[in-house]
């Protein structure tokens, strides 16, 4: 079916539009969040399976030829970061269920988070560079609201700050969209890549790339523009930091791989480089950060922080090795870290603190809890059987084959602090005298420990199945490395005027 | 025409970036206001200010000016105005809630 790969954007635009009109009826709400989640996780799997048979989809949105309308593409890039959204959506709706609040859910918390969801998967899946910007709106204007719902002096404070980056960056988007179209003269993606080719990247584009890094590096905090992100992150409640953990960021380093994969990929020397370099100080800054603080929320979201770095320093070596790393790490790190943020929202719950010193022996309480933890921080750090694993030595082994000694050690030191930090948790909160922390028989945690669980089966999976994840992620390499695949998927053979 | 354009442009950046660093939060509200106003004059100017008629196909003239960057500027128009009101009533409520409007006093994280 042709347009199997708009239903990802539109069922949950439909749910969206649908919820509003049951603002008070919270039963319904669930349901048809839940309906809609799980028709999204569904969709995006048949297209996981027809873009692996049948290769890219594109659709032209009303019939316009390729470069003069708005086309979507799917590759399988597109196709299994949609289906990860699609996963995470899902366990972190299940999880809002218990955690949120009846205040919070009947003022349209629902919508906004089907709405964000339509603007993640619509920036992964569109090939216009305009409407990535449009989606890319779609999805910080849900996560403003997302960010302040509830209306506590925090979420204020922070919700500020955190809208007038975005308004900044977004203005530069624009700008960089402005400078490009004045150069290439014109917005689809692929169109743009066979224009650049044909000029060979003079430094004008140089220039525009370093102008996008700077965009996308903002939306993706990395070296020196994730300032804005632990405050904004630390505000809301644990699933709307789990979906923003998890997607958001994402986003920002799904452009970059993107842009750099598709559009400057002629003159890699100062472009690339740039980014390995900061994607390195990246790492570093967010190993330090991770193991100076004892609050478990600001430690999670200084592990977004280096994880970002790791897959960036996969785009920026932009060899074979070093990209199916970056795919496979990018994937992983979706999925676990929504996972970890939906455990410390669950231990923050049970025990009514982010510090990890003021409680001990949970896993006594909790045995559960303690060892999907233990297996979750195993995963982070890329202990081998589980899904960290893969990704991180391919980035490795694509820095060494790169000639980049000092950069492939950095990112093998990190996963050390990456583990130090978070094992510190484990051993401080879980182990140790269980009557640092009471069984507290009133609190049902069974609902919100089931959609962690099927979280972390599926990392453990994505681990041990990873030959046959593989075979997937092979094909979405093959567009990055070859972008002639995505233009003439896009364009067709003919050549576009 | 484009280098007048372009000064402009750069004037109002400036301005913006200026009030953006300022202490208050309404300055900083004008600011954006500037910066998004910059941007939208930058998009019409990088797709050329040559001559030519308004794009409507009933004027039946030679040369029409291009239409993308209108329509280009007219979503961001859309975008940045509903973002705009958003932080005006978020400034508002902020206001309400934190008794100020200076953000070197909206710091830390408890």
């Amino acid at each position: 079916m042709i347009n199997l790969l708009i239903l990802p954007i539109i069922i949950p635009f439909v749910a969206a539009v649908i919820l509003i009109f049951f603002k008070k009826d919270i039963v319904v709400q669930r349901w048809i969040s839940i309906i809609a989640a799980a028709g999204g996780l569904a969709v995006s799997i048949i297209l996981i399976r027809t873009v692996y048979n049948e290769g890219i989809q594109t659709v032209n949105l009303g019939s316009w030829e390729a470069p003069f309308g708005i086309t979507l593409v799917s590759d399988m890039l597109s196709a299994l970061l949609v289906t990860a959204t699609s996963l995470i959506t899902l366990c972190c709706i299940l999880f809002s269920f218990r955690s949120i609040g009846k205040e919070r859910e009947s003022s349209f918390y629902y919508p906004v988070v089907q709405f964000l969801v339509v603007g993640v998967n619509g920036a992964f899946t569109t090939g216009d560079i305009f409407n990535m910007f449009v989606f890319f709106e779609v999805m910080l204007m849900s996560s403003y609201v997302l960010l302040v719902i509830g209306g506590t002096k925090i979420q204020l404070r922070e919700s500020i700050k955190y809208i007038l980056v975005n308004i900044t960056s977004s203005a530069l988007f624009v700008i960089a969209v402005a400078y490009l179209y004045s150069i290439v003269g014109t917005l689809n993606m692929a169109h743009i890549s066979q224009r650049i080719a044909e000029v060979d990247q003079p430094a004008i584009l140089t220039v525009l790339a370093v102008l996008f890094l700077i965009v996308f590096g903002l939306k993706g905090a990395i070296f020196p523009l994730f300032f804005w992100l632990p405050g904004a992150y630390y505000a809301p409640p644990a699933p709307i930091m789990a979906l923003f953990g998890a997607l958001l960021t994402k986003v920002g380093v799904y452009s970059i791989l993107r842009t750099y994969t598709l559009f400057f990929y002629h003159d890699t020397g100062f472009t690339h480089e740039l980014l390995t370099i900061l994607s390195l100080i990246t790492v570093v800054l967010g190993s330090i950060a991770a193991i100076a603080y004892k609050d478990m929320k600001k430690i999670v979201i200084y592990n977004i922080i280096i994880a970002i770095g790791v897959i960036t320093y996969g785009i920026g070596a932009m060899n074979a090795d070093a990209l199916t790393g970056s795919v496979f790490y990018l994937i992983h790190d979706m999925l676990i870290k929504a996972v970890l943020f939906l455990l410390v929202g669950l231990i923050v719950f049970i025990t009514g603190s982010t510090d990890y010193t003021k409680f001990s022996g949970l896993i006594k309480h909790y045995p559960l809890l303690g060892w999907s933890f233990f297996i979750s921080v195993l995963a982070l750090a890329g202990i081998p059987p589980l899904s960290g694993f893969v990704g991180k030595i391919l980035i490795v082994s694509g820095g060494f084959s790169k000639g980049d000694l000092v950069g492939a050690l950095i990112i093998l030191m990190s996963s050390l602090f990456v583990l130090y930090s978070l094992m510190r948790v484990f051993i401080n909160g879980f182990w140790g005298d269980p009557s640092g922390s009471m069984k507290k028989p009133e609190l049902k945690i069974g609902s919100m420990l089931f959609p962690i669980i099927i979280l972390v089966i599926s990392s453990i999976s994505y681990g041990v199945f990873s030959e046959w994840m593989n075979m997937y992620i092979t094909q979405a390499v093959e567009v990055l490395i070859d972008p002639t695949v995505y233009i003439d998927a896009v364009l067709g053979n003919a050549q576009a005027p | 025409m484009e280098i007048f354009m372009s000064v402009l442009i750069g004037f109002l950046f400036a301005s913006a970036v200026y009030l953006m660093l300022s202490k208050s939060l309404l300055r900083i509200i004008i600011g954006t206001g500037l910066l998004s106003h910059g941007a939208h004059l930058m998009l019409l100017t990088m797709a050329g200010l040559k001559k030519g008629t308004v794009p409507l196909l009933g004027e039946q003239a030679k040369a029409y000016t291009d239409p993308i960057p209108q329509a280009l500027i007219l979503t961001a128009i859309v975008i940045s105005f509903g973002v705009t009101a958003f932080f005006l009533v978020l400034a508002y409520r902020a206001y309400q809630e934190l008794g100020t409007d200076n953000i070197d006093e909206m710091r830390g994280t408890e």
